[in-house]
């Protein structure tokens, strides 16, 4: 399997990420071929696990109101507030494409 | 031409009416100080755990029972992963691999060539049911380029229902959309009222000539009235065939409804395909339902949902309603609906009916034609109806023992509706509108008409 540009791109994109240069990619290349090694294991006939909880019971919480009101604690981490609203950039900050991204592979 | 065949399907998303948030213990309300109802969850500050709410659980299964669904007794939390500001952990928890009710339906009602007398039923599958996270609001402040950002419904329980493409026009999906409005009302699991953001409606669309495969769909978002879901749809459907007959193609994008070009827009902020990267919730165990086969002895009953006992306390559902009332007062199917249609309106009605001799037949006629168009006229609710059911009763006694006649009667009606505090009988005096029964008496009048108007008669017997 091959990680290709436009993968690296993708997921760059999707988790915010940055490889960074080569030595991360090869990185990553090395963490992919690591996890592969699960594929050895022979899991016919045999129910996926996907969580190790699954035996445990899931906790139902009563329908009361114990939290909240704490507005100006919540604020405090803000770095910009305005009448106790939190303050963002306008949309998702596109970015930058492929071709422009200095980062991007640097030296690879 | 060779004709087009119209595919809609929806995704709604109800509110659940609950005190608490699917996932914490702050509150649920419309319209609170910015941030005033968030916890530490809710802001997804670190160290922070989701714990479920069992009455958003019992919601849903209600939900999905009243609307013929299998639940699943063993159903799974996951993470949706997308980059907004108001979802502060970056991924919303729904149930995307196995939600917690499957495979239902929906009848609801149409008219045809909007006759009520011709009324049509129609169903829509109803693909899943799954919990989900509500979001936060984004408030956009395009002047200094900033989105202020609230998170009093980030976290809120929301009740996915997913309508399967077996709709065709915007009326079929506005119908099915009100009966879902309806049965979740009368459930009491959402308040579904679309204007607070209770019930939000996408709808995927695409067209096709008959015999070949779907087309390419495109979804439409930022509807929030009925109407506007009738004719976002029909717009859409339009706009795609006249690309299509234009040689042109439709690209499989979201679109939002502008309400006052009465149009659809591409949306900004979601080009390109979304990769959600789904992974199991790591800190939710799967939620495990019962029934009462399969209810453990010696349970915590707090820590249990059972099946079986919700179903038992399921309340009659719209279309029971509606069965029961033509049944047993004898209307036709038409008004039940008009009558369901019309929050309080079924009550009043019975309400009159037990207080007056009037057949029910005639007093529906009272009911929809008299009453409701004065509220309609005037914009109000029935609890804001000037005349009570026992004035209406009190009205239609005079008229049923014909001591004033039908015309005499609206005008009472028109008279009530001033809520002047008088009664029909006192404003029947004041008028003078009662009905001559001595037979003397009309003989009387109806001869000094006849000797006033000699000429009009002798050509009226003349032919």
């Amino acid at each position: 399997q091959v990680v290709t540009v436009e993968v690296l791109d993708h997921l760059e994109q999707l988790a915010l990420v940055d490889f960074r240069d080569a030595e991360g990619v090869e990185r990553l290349k090395k963490a992919i071929q690591f996890a592969d090694q699960l594929h050895e294991v022979n899991t016919e006939g045999v129910e996926p696990m996907d969580s190790v909880l699954e035996d445990r019971c899931l906790y139902l919480r009563e329908d009361d109101v114990t939290e909240g009101n704490c507005t100006s604690e919540l604020l405090k981490n803000a770095r910009e507030k305005v009448e106790e609203y939190f303050v963002a950039p306008p949309g998702n900050i596109p970015l930058p494409k492929l071709e422009e991204r200095e980062t991007f592979l640097k030296g690879s | 031409l060779a004709p087009w065949v119209p595919v809609v399907g929806l995704e709604i998303h109800a509110q659940i009416s609950s005190n608490s948030k699917l996932f914490s213990g702050s509150q649920v309300q419309f319209a609170a100080p910015p941030n005033s109802l968030v916890s530490f969850f809710d802001a997804s500050l670190p160290g922070t755990l989701p714990v479920l709410n069992r009455r958003c659980v019992e919601a849903a299964v209600m939900t999905g029972l009243a609307l013929n669904c299998s639940i699943n007794k063993k159903s799974l939390f996951d993470r949706k992963h997308y980059f907004y500001a108001d979802l502060p952990a970056g991924y919303q928890i729904t149930q995307q691999r196995v939600p917690i009710a499957v495979n239902g339906s929906l009848s609801y009602s149409l008219c045809i060539d909007n006759k009520m007398s011709q009324m049509v039923t129609k169903t829509v599958r109803i693909k899943q049911i799954q919990l989900e996270q509500d979001s936060g609001k984004s408030l956009h402040d395009d002047t200094r380029s900033q989105t202020l950002v609230d998170l009093n419904r980030a976290g809120v329980g929301l009740m996915e229902v997913v309508m399967e493409p077996d709709m065709c026009c915007g009326e079929e999906a506005a119908a099915a959309v009100r009966e879902l409005q309806l049965i979740l009302q009368t459930l009491g699991s959402s308040q579904a009222v679309m204007a607070e953001g209770q019930l939000r409606v996408d709808a995927n669309v695409s067209v096709h000539h008959p015999g070949e495969p779907y087309g390419v769909r495109t979804e439409v978002k930022n509807i929030n009235s009925l109407r506007f879901l009738a004719k976002a749809v029909d717009y859409e459907i339009q706009r795609q065939i006249e690309e299509l007959e234009n040689g042109g193609a439709i690209l499989n994008e979201t679109r939002a409804f502008d309400s006052k070009l009465g149009c659809t827009v591409p949306m900004r902020d979601k080009e390109g395909k979304q990769d959600y990267r789904f992974m199991p919730e790591p800190n939710l165990p799967p939620l495990v339902l019962y029934d009462t086969k399969s209810l453990p002895a010696n349970v915590n009953h707090q820590q249990v949902v059972n099946i079986d006992w919700i179903h038992e306390r399921l309340p009659d559902l719209p279309s029971v309603k509606r069965a029961k009332l033509v049944e047993q007062y004898g209307i036709l199917p038409e008004h039940s609906f008009a009558l369901l249609n019309e929050d309080g309106l079924t009550e009043f009605f019975e309400h009159v009916v037990k207080q007056t001799e009037m057949k029910p037949k005639k007093v529906i006629g009272w009911i929809l034609n008299v009453l409701l168009s004065y509220l309609k006229q005037h914009s109000l609710t029935v609890k804001e109806s000037p005349v009570s059911s026992f004035l209406l009763a009190d009205l239609l006694n005079l008229l049923e023992k014909k001591e004033i006649s039908s015309t005499a009667a609206k005008q009472v009606f028109a008279e009530l509706w001033k809520g002047e505090g008088k009664t029909p009988l006192e404003i029947v005096k004041e008028k003078k509108l009662e009905l001559i029964q001595d037979q003397t008496e009309l003989e009387q009048i109806c001869q000094a008409v006849i000797d006033r108007q000699e000429n009009e008669v002798i050509m009226m017997v003349l032919g």
